[in-house]
C-alpha cells in the first residue's frame, strides 16, 4: 500500500506510486482514494481533446506555462494507446514537457489506455483525485486523440476544450452532434494553413443552430496558431471566462454532482461484474452450459437467466 | 535503342533460358534476394527490363552522353579523365588556434580547401559558457561564440585565395556573417570571397536533429541569406543539400534520394517565391550523398538523382541555364555501416562505398577511417582512408572512362526503379501538403524510424548478414573503441577568452543591435543583414539565437515520429 | 492486472542522434512494455525527474556523444538524492569494454554495446522489471 504520510509530505514518489496503484487497482486504493477525496475537490479540472495531431499536446504546454506564470501549480495527464495486439505502448507526449521549470509546479503522467476505448484509460479520474489532492490546483488532461468523439472527458472533467484544425470539415459533418456536446471552448489551430477561415464560419454555424440544453454559454470559437504562440492569450482568457461563468450560474457544481452520480454508479457496477464474474469463473460451469447450447439442449437467454437467478447478490 | 524485333527474339531465347536455369535452382539458396535497402532483385537483367528502351528517342532522353541533358551518365562530359574528384577528408579541431595552425599547414601543403567543422554547442547555437554547454566545449570541432574566434581561426590566411567549406545548419547565418566580418575588416571585397555552408536545415528535422527554430522561419533565414549572397557574395555556395544523414538515420537509399532532393526542390521553391531567379541562384546549390555498402543500390542512386534533379530544374522549375540543371555532389561513406567488432573491416567496407561513389560520378568524396564510428580518427586509420581514394584513383582503372556501368542492364533498371521511387514519394509528400506539413506531422521521421526498425529486424532474425556482428565473429572479442576524452582545458581557454571579449566590447551598442535583430525578425525583414551588424561589434552566437529563440520559439519534434508500425 | 514493463528511455547530450534509441523504443512496446520517449537533449535532472513522476520500472539512455563516463554517475547521483536508487539503470551506445566494467560496478545494471540485438535488452528487462515490485 503506499503511503500516505510521504504523500502529504509532498513525496513526487508517493504521488506517482499511488497513480501506478490506481492503474493496477491494488489492493485498498479505493480506501486510500476516498480518504483523499475531499482534499481533491477544489482543483479544476480542464480535458482537451481533438483528431491526431491537432496540436493538443502543444496546447496543453502552452496552458500549462499560462496557468504556472498565474501562480498555479499544474499537473497534467496524457493518455496514449495501448496496441491491443502487444500491449505495449509509446507514450511520446513527454517530449514537450523539457521547457518546464523543474521545480515542482508542474507534473506531466503519461498514461496508457490498457483497453479503454473512450479517449482515457480507466485511471485517468481516479488519477486527477491523486493529482488534487497532491496539491495540483489545475488539472490538464489530455485524451487519446483518435479521431472519434472521446466521451469519458466530460465525466471527468469541468471544461472541454475541442482542438480541431483547418482539414477538420469533413469530421465536423459526421461527428457535428457529439462535438458540440462536448465542447466548452473550441480551437481551430494550425491557422497559419489555408482554410481556417472557413472552417472556423463553419464551426461557429454549427454551434449556433445547435440547440443547447444550455443556453446561457455560447461556445466561442478561437483561432490559434500554437507553434507560432499565436492568439494563446484569447485561448486562455476564453476557458477561464468559461469557467467563471460555469461557477456564477451553477452549472459548475452540478456538472460535479452528475459525475459524483456516474462514479457511484460505475463503482457499483464495477464491483458487481466483478463479483459476479469471480463466482461464474470459479464454477467453471459455463464451459458445460455451452456444450448444451451447442447441442441445441438449451439457449444462451436461458441460462442467462439461470445464472443470474443463481448468482445474484 | 533496343528494336522490337530484337526485344521480342530475347523473349524467345529468355523462356527457354529460365527452362534451363530451373535445373540449376535448388532450395538451398537463400529466401530473398534484396538490396541493403529491401528491394527484391532479380535473377537476370536483360534488355527486356528496361522500361521504354525499344523507342526511338529512349536513349536520348533517359540516358543520353555525359555533359548532356538529363545527365544520367555525369555532369561532365570528359569526367574524371579531366578533373579528379576532390578528396576531402574533414575533421574537427580543438580550439581556434589549433584550427588556423591546420589550416596553414594545408595551405603550405598546397591545399587550397579548408573544411571546418564547429563543436556541439556551435552547431545549436549555445556559447561556450552556457550550461548546455558543459562538457561539449571544442569537442568534435571547434568552438566559435563571436567574431574573435573567427578571426583567430583565419589570421594570417588570404580570405581571396582559398575556398572554405563550412557544416553549421541552424546558427549558418551567424557563422557566414562572422566571416564576412573577417573579410571586411581584412579588406578582402566580399565577391573573391568563396567557399560553402551546409546550411541544410530541412534534413536536421527529418535526421540529424539539430535544430533550433520551427521550420518556417529557419527557412526564412536561409532566404533572407541567400538574397544577401547573391548580390554581394556571389561565389558563395549557400546550401549543401544533404542526404548523407537521413541515410544515416537508417533511411533506405531511395528514402535518402526522394527526400534529399524534395528539400531541395523545397529551398528552390522558398528562394522563388522570395523573388530570387531561380537562375541565378541555382549554380551555387550543391548535394551531399551517402555511399553505403549495395554497391549497385548506391551507382543506381547517384545516376537517377542526376536525371530526376535536370529533369526538374528544367521542366518544372522553367531554369535556362544549363548550370541550374546540374547535380553536382560530394560524398561521404556510410558511417553507420562500421561496426565496432573486427574494426579492420571496415576498411574493406569504407573501399567499396567509396568505389560506388566514383562509379555514380561524385565531384568530391570523404573516405571514413575504420575507427570513425563517433570518435575522431586516429592517425594511422585516417592515412588509410586517404590511401583508399588513391588506390581507387590511382590503381583501379575505374577512372579511365566516364560511367563505366552505363549500359548496364541492371544498372539501367536500377536506375529507373530508383527515379521512379522518388517520383512517388514526391507525389506522397505533396498529397500531404509539403515537405514542411511532412516534417511538422514526422511523415519523414516515421518512414526513416521504420525502415531502421526493419533493418534491425532483419539482422536479428538473420535474414541479413552482418560480418563480425551476427555472423562470423570472433569469440571473446574485446571492443575496444576509441572515445574522444573532454578536453577541460580547451573548454576553461575559450570561455576566458569569450568573458574576456564580453568585457571589453561596446555592450551598449550589441544591446541596440540585439534589439534591432529581434526587431526585424518580429517583423519579418531582412535578417541577414541584422546579424551581419550584430557580428561586426562582437555580439555572441549564443546572444544572437538567443534574440532569434524568443522571437521564433523552439522546434520540438512531433512525437508522432515515434509511433513506428 | 498484469504487470506491466514500464521504461523511460532518454537522449541526453547535445548530438540529435536518436536511430538507436528509436529502434530500441519500437523493439520494446512490440514486446509489450509501455515506453515513456522524452526526447532529445535531456540533463540527468531531468530524466531522473521524468522517471519518477513516469514511475517507472527502469531508465535506459542512449549516449554517443562520448560523456558517458559523466552522464551515467550524474544520473546514479540524481537517483540517490531522490531516494531512487530502486529505479533500474541502463544503457546504450559507443562505449567501450572497459568504461563498461567500471559503470555496471557503481551500478549501472546493463550497457549494451554496439550491435547487441535488441531481444537481449528485452529479455534483460523482463527479468530485472520482473524482480523488482510485484504489482497485484
Ligand atoms: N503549422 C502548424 N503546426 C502546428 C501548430 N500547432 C502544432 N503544430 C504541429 O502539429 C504537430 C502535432 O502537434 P501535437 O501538439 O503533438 O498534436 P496532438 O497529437 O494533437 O497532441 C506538431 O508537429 C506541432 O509542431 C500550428 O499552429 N501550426
Ligand atoms: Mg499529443
Amino acid at each position: 500500500m503506499v503511503s500516505l504520510d510521504k504523500f502529504y509530505n509532498g513525496n513526487v514518489r508517493a504521488l506517482s506510486q499511488l497513480i501506478s496503484a490506481i492503474e493496477y487497482q491494488q489492493n485498498g486504493v479505493h480506501k486510500t482514494l476516498g480518504e483523499i477525496f475531499p482534499k481533491a475537490a477544489g482543483s479544476l479540472k480542464i480535458g482537451i481533446t481533438g483528431p491526431p495531431g491537432a496540436g493538443k499536446s502543444t496546447l496543453v504546454n502552452s496552458l500549462a506555462h499560462q496557468f504556472i506564470d498565474s501562480g498555479n501549480k499544474v499537473g497534467i495527464l496524457a493518455v496514449d494507446p495501448t496496441s491491443p495486439f502487444t500491449g505495449g505502448a509509446l507514450l511520446g507526449d513527454r517530449v514537450r514537457m523539457n521547457e518546464f521549470p523543474i521545480d515542482g509546479r508542474v507534473y506531466f503522467r503519461s498514461m496508457a489506455t490498457r483497453g479503454s476505448s473512450g479517449g482515457l484509460s480507466a485511471a485517468t479520474d481516479n488519477a486527477t483525485l491523486a493529482l488534487g489532492a497532491f496539491g495540483y490546483d489545475i488539472i490538464l488532461i489530455e485524451t487519446v486523440g483518435v479521431g472519434q468523439v472521446e466521451l469519458d472527458i466530460i465525466d471527468s472533467c469541468d471544461a472541454v476544450i475541442v482542438v480541431l484544425v483547418p482539414e477538420s470539415g469533413d469530421s465536423v459533418q459526421t461527428m457535428k452532434a457529439g462535438l458540440m456536446e462536448i465542447g466548452d471552448v473550441f480551437v481551430v489551430n494550425k491557422c497559419d494553413r489555408p482554410g481556417s477561415d472557413r472552417m472556423a464560419a463553419d464551426l461557429r454555424y454549427a454551434i449556433d443552430s445547435w440547440k443547447r440544453f444550455d443556453e446561457g454559454w455560447i461556445a466561442p470559437v478561437v483561432c490559434t496558431e500554437a507553434i507560432n504562440g499565436k492568439n494563446l492569450d484569447e485561448l486562455f482568457e476564453k476557458v477561464q471566462t468559461f469557467v467563471k461563468y460555469s461557477k456564477d450560474s451553477g452549472r459548475f457544481v452540478s456538472q460535479r454532482r452528475q459525475q459524483i452520480s456516474k462514479k457511484i454508479m460505475s463503482l457499483l457496477q464495477n464491483r458487481f461484474r466483478q463479483e459476479f464474474l469471480d463466482q461464474i469463473d470459479t464454477g467453471g460451469k459455463i464451459e458445460s452450459y455451452i456444450d448444451e447450447i451447442v447441442g441445441g439442449k438449451s439457449n444462451p437467454f436461458d441460462v442467462g437467466e439461470k445464472l443470474y437467478q443463481q448468482f445474484r447478490p | 535503342m533496343f528494336a522490337g524485333k530484337f526485344l521480342e527474339k530475347i523473349k524467345e531465347k529468355f523462356s527457354s533460358w529460365d527452362k534451363n536455369a530451373e535445373k540449376y535452382r535448388s532450395k538451398k539458396s537463400l529466401p530473398r534476394f534484396f538490396t541493403i535497402s529491401g528491394e527484391d532483385i532479380n535473377e537476370l537483367y536483360t534488355p527486356l527490363d528496361i522500361k521504354g528502351s525499344s523507342a526511338d528517342d529512349y536513349f536520348e532522353k533517359q540516358i543520353n552522353f555525359p555533359g548532356e541533358y538529363p545527365y544520367t551518365r555525369g555532369i561532365h562530359p570528359t569526367m574524371y579523365r579531366t578533373k579528379m574528384w576532390t578528396f576531402r577528408q574533414f575533421a574537427g579541431m580543438a580550439s581556434p588556434e589549433e584550427t588556423n595552425e591546420r589550416f596553414k599547414y594545408i595551405l603550405a601543403q598546397g591545399g587550397t580547401g579548408l573544411s571546418t567543422a564547429f563543436d556541439l554547442p556551435t552547431l545549436m547555437g549555445y556559447d561556450s559558457d552556457q550550461p548546455q554547454s558543459l562538457g561539449e566545449v571544442g569537442k568534435c570541432g571547434v568552438a566559435v561564440d563571436t567574431l574573435a574566434d573567427m578571426e583567430i581561426i583565419f589570421e594570417g590566411i588570404d580570405l581571396g585565395k582559398v575556398s572554405v567549406s563550412m557544416t553549421i545548419n541552424s546558427p549558418a547565418s551567424i557563422i557566414l556573417a562572422m566571416y564576412l566580418a573577417v573579410a571586411e575588416k581584412k579588406g578582402v571585397p566580399l565577391d573573391k570571397l568563396r567557399g560553402t555552408l551546409q546550411n541544410d536545415i530541412l534534413k536536421e528535422y527529418i535526421a540529424q536533429k539539430e535544430f533550433i527554430y520551427p521550420p518556417k522561419p529557419s527557412i526564412k533565414l536561409i532566404t533572407d541569406m541567400m538574397a544577401y549572397c547573391l548580390k554581394n557574395v556571389p561565389q558563395w555556395n549557400t546550401i549543401s543539400i544533404s542526404g548523407y544523414h537521413i541515410r544515416e538515420a537508417g533511411s533506405t537509399a531511395a528514402q535518402e534520394l526522394a527526400f534529399t532532393l524534395a528539400d531541395g526542390f523545397c529551398y528552390i521553391e522558398a528562394a522563388i517565391e522570395a523573388g530570387l531567379d531561380v537562375d541565378e541562384f541555382a549554380p551555387r546549390l550543391s548535394f551531399f550523398f551517402n555511399a553505403h555498402s549495395d554497391f549497385f543500390e548506391e551507382i543506381a542512386k547517384y545516376r537517377a538523382a542526376r536525371r530526376i534533379y535536370a529533369r526538374h530544374m528544367k521542366e518544372r522549375y522553367k531554369a535556362k541555364n544549363q548550370r541550374s540543371w546540374l547535380l553536382r555532389f560530394h560524398t561521404q561513406t556510410a558511417g553507420c555501416s562500421l561496426t565496432a567488432q573486427q574494426p579492420e573491416n571496415n576498411i574493406v567496407r569504407t573501399a567499396i562505398q567509396a568505389l560506388s561513389a566514383v562509379m555514380g560520378g561524385t565531384q568530391s568524396l570523404h573516405t571514413n577511417a575504420m575507427d570513425e564510428t563517433l570518435a575522431l580518427p586516429s592517425e594511422r586509420a585516417a592515412l588509410i582512408a586517404l590511401r583508399t581514394q588513391q588506390v581507387i584513383a590511382h590503381e583501379t582503372g575505374v577512372a579511365n572512362t566516364v560511367d563505366p556501368l552505363g549500359g548496364s542492364y541492371f544498372v539501367e533498371a536500377l536506375t529507373d526503379k530508383m527515379e521512379k521511387e522518388a517520383e512517388e514519394y514526391f507525389a506522397e509528400i505533396e498529397k500531404r501538403g509539403g515537405v514542411l506539413t511532412c516534417i511538422e506531422e514526422g511523415f519523414f521521421q516515421t518512414e526513416i524510424a521504420r525502415a531502421a526498425y526493419q533493418f534491425q529486424k532483419e539482422i536479428e532474425s538473420k535474414e541479413r548478414v552482418i560480418v563480425g556482428v551476427n555472423d562470423y565473429t570472433l569469440e571473446n572479442e574485446k571492443i575496444d573503441i576509441p572515445v574522444l576524452k573532454i578536453d577541460k582545458e580547451c573548454e576553461r581557454k575559450q570561455i576566458a577568452a569569450l568573458q574576456k571579449i564580453k568585457a571589453e566590447r561596446n555592450n551598449g551598442q550589441v544591446q541596440v543591435l540585439l534589439d534591432k535583430l529581434k526587431q526585424v525578425a518580429t517583423d519579418g525583414g531582412n535578417t541577414f543583414e541584422a546579424i551581419l551588424e550584430c557580428s561586426r561589434e562582437y555580439a555572441t552566437l549564443g546572444e544572437m539565437c538567443d534574440v532569434l529563440r524568443s522571437v521564433w520559439g523552439e522546434h520540438v519534434e512531433n512525437p508522432a515520429a515515434m509511433q513506428v508500425s | 492486472m498484469e504487470k506491466k514493463v514500464r521504461v523511460l528511455l532518454a537522449k541526453p547530450g547535445l548530438d540529435g542522434h536518436d536511430r538507436g534509441v528509436k529502434v530500441i523504443a519500437a523493439a520494446l512496446r512490440d514486446a509489450g512494455m509501455e515506453v515513456i520517449y522524452t526526447g532529445l537533449r535531456q540533463t540527468p535532472q531531468m530524466i531522473v525527474d521524468a522517471a519518477i513522476q513516469e514511475d517507472v520500472d527502469a531508465i535506459g539512455v542512449s549516449i554517443l556523444s562520448g560523456a558517458h563516463m559523466t552522464l551515467f554517475p550524474a544520473i546514479l547521483e540524481e537517483l540517490k538524492a531522490k531516494d531512487a536508487t530502486d529505479i533500474i539503470l541502463f544503457g546504450g551506445g559507443i562505449i567501450p569494454d572497459d568504461d563498461k566494467t567500471e559503470l555496471e560496478k557503481m551500478g549501472v545494471a546493463k550497457i549494451f554495446t554496439p550491435g547487441a540485438p535488441t531481444e537481449e535488452a528485452i529479455k534483460f528487462l523482463r527479468e530485472a522489471a520482473g524482480s523488482r515490485s510485484p504489482k497485484e
